[in-house]
């Protein structure tokens, strides 16, 4: 199926992408034709067949439910662009 | 003390022993990697090197020995390690703009487990951006380069890729400025660039190596592996970097065995399997007869060999390339500007979060994200998502059945040898076809190994590729072994 570009638009959008105008046309180009190649699954017989939740057969751990990590801003908070006290700081997000 | 450039020529196995003889301390062996890894620098295999932290990792490596304390076949063993691992208090990129400046506080299970066996970190190597690549190219730091050339043909004389994603691993380890190496394999990405590298790449059963703190791209694909000369080495890496941890819920609780005693030499009546889907069209026809050739080096071990077959062997590189960039889409919404690595400035939350990524973001990589969310997306899902988890199904059903008729597989690791760097830059899909040999295992979270088995018409080296059921290691690696021993293949040096 070939992705138009008002789909790559909404797509960028939905993985928070700024994509030029310039850019939507080719790269809705490029997208279709992975997407085109990647539709041959749909001609495999999957009638009754799971779909595969976790490649290694195995019973994880239950760990007990105590809190052990933790109660490090400093570290928390080494590698932020922005931080004010022991906060990570952003843009204004409400008026 | 023997030479520096003989230092750097030994495999682990050796300098272990060298050391534990006392024919020349941790310390030496690291100052002459640290050297030739500066008269190497045009290789672009490591993005960070860290010399003053080699240095007190090889005295301390020292010390202990001196006091009778050496921690095993790692200690003082000079390793180049992925710089998708997080180490603690050095840049840790992915290879990617997008975490510029980044310094984890933390240290990554796999590589906390080799320091903890006494080996020493030389620096952290190239790759392609967060792993999504097979030649090295879409690295922010720029290509690396293979130290192979080729005598003869189209690429003759110039710059070869040396394969990815773990491409500066792979080519430090060929260039003999580290012994071993740490690499990640989502697809392909330790196998392929060891085919093109000469040297062996292993990846284990998913599950085998802890996923904590290793930058995460494709999370049921992840797993991380050695890089190294020999498969012994192979063997004495993965017994330092398996091991169940806590803090990754997906790796296995069972114990670690001595990989390295299984290398017995002995195969008589392993049965080996050779799946009819792969033979394939457009394979080259040195490709084909180096399969052969390895076919028969195993039957005159003692071997059987086994026609089986893998039906679903062509749909496992489309069904690779809706799975694994979904969960990219996932894994790399967490960088969104705030918490590391680079921001820009936008006019509200949003507009920042955008710009980020946009600028910190490579081709290769937006253009994954974006395919991640689109299979992911309202009235995609179930056509493609889905689909693809059901033919992931079918693909591991394949192994499983083949498994009733042989012990291990036997296939090329790659379609080709290196190619020159800016080939197949244009097409993505001509990339992506890199692994079609090395994809199916990863769907099945098989182990499998890339040994290197000969050279090329042009003079470049290809690898043969073996894989296991689910936590078979040792069966793989003594047949690796085996296939080693038979093709004698020289290194570049």
């Amino acid at each position: 199926m070939a992705l138009d570009t008002d789909t790559v638009r909404r797509i960028a959008r939905l993985a928070r992408l700024h994509i030029p105008d310039a850019d939507l046309e080719p790269l809705a180009g490029e997208l279709s034709n992975i997407i085109g190649w990647v539709e041959q699954l749909a001609e495999v017989d999957t009638d009754g067949v799971a779909p595969m939740t976790s490649v290694v057969e195995t019973t994880p751990h239950l760990r007990d439910d105590v809190v052990n990590d933790g109660g490090y801003p400093d570290r928390v908070l080494a590698n932020a662009p922005d931080a004010e006290g022991e906060f990570f700081a952003v843009p204004k997000v409400i008026e | 003390m023997a030479g520096t450039s003989d230092l750097t020529r030994l495999t682990i196995a050796d300098a272990g022993a060298g050391l534990a003889a006392g024919d020349f301390s941790a310390r030496e062996l690291t100052q002459a990697h640290l050297d030739a890894m500066a008269a190497a620098r045009d290789l672009n295999a490591y993005s960070a090197e860290t010399p003053d932290q080699a240095l007190a990792m090889a005295d301390a490596s020292d010390a202990r020995r001196g006091q009778g304390d050496a921690q095993g076949p790692l200690d003082g063993i000079p390793l180049a390690i992925k710089d998708l691992f997080c180490t603690e208090g050095v840049l840790s990129t992915a290879g990617s703009h997008i975490l510029d400046g980044f310094k984890p506080t933390y240290e990554s299970t796999v590589t906390q487990q080799l320091w903890d066996a006494g080996a020493v970190m030389l620096g952290k190597t190239n790759m392609d951006e967060f792993a999504m690549g097979s030649a090295n190219v879409t690295s922010h730091y720029g290509p690396c380069l293979n130290p192979w050339k080729a005598a003869s043909g189209d690429a003759a004389g110039k710059d070869l890729v040396p394969g990815g994603s773990s491409g500066g691993s792979a080519s430090a380890v060929a260039a003999n400025i580290a012994l071993g190496a740490t690499g990640t394999d989502t697809g392909g990405s330790i196998r392929q660039p060891g085919s093109f590298c000469g040297i062996v790449g292993m990846k284990p059963t998913y599950g085998r190596c802890s996923r904590w703190g290793i930058i995460a791209f494709a999370s049921s694909l992840d797993q991380a592996g050695p890089l190294t000369r020999t498969v012994r080495d192979g063997a004495l890496m993965l017994g330092a970097m398996a091991g169940y941890d806590p803090k990754d819920s997906t790796s296995v609780d069972i114990p670690v065995p001595d990989y390295a005693a299984a290398l017995t030499g002995d195969i008589r009546g392993l049965r080996v399997g050779i799946p009819a889907e792969y033979r394939m069209d457009g394979t080259p026809p040195e490709i084909e007869a180096l399969w052969q050739q390895g076919r028969d080096w195993l039957r005159d071990a003692g071997a059987e060999i086994v026609d089986i077959s893998l039906p679903h062997t062509k749909y496992a590189l489309p069904t690779y390339y809706i799975v694994a960039p979904a969960e990219a889409s996932s894994n790399l919404a967490r960088y969104d500007g705030v918490r590391y690595g680079l921001r820009v400035e936008g006019e509200d939350i949003i507009d920042t979060y955008e710009k980020t990524r946009a600028a910190g973001f490579g081709p290769e990589v937006k253009r994954r994200i974006m395919i991640g969310t689109y299979v992911l997306s309202a009235g995609y899902y179930d056509a493609y998502y889905l689909q693809a988890q059901r033919v992931r199904t079918r693909i591991a059903d394949d192994f499983r059945a083949a498994w009733d008729k042989c012990d291990v597989i036997l296939t090329p690791t790659a379609p080709s040898a290196a190619f020159a760097i800016g080939e197949k830059m244009d097409d993505p899909i001509a990339m992506y076809l890199n692994d079609i040999f090395t994809v199916p295992a990863s769907m099945a979270g098989l182990p499998a190994i890339s040994v290197p088995a000969g050279l090329s018409a042009d003079g470049l080296p290809l690898g043969l590729h073996l894989i296991g059921p689910a936590f078979a290691e040792e069966t793989m690696l003594r047949a690796a072994d085996v296939l080693e021993t038979a093709a004698e293949f020289e290194g570049r040096q």
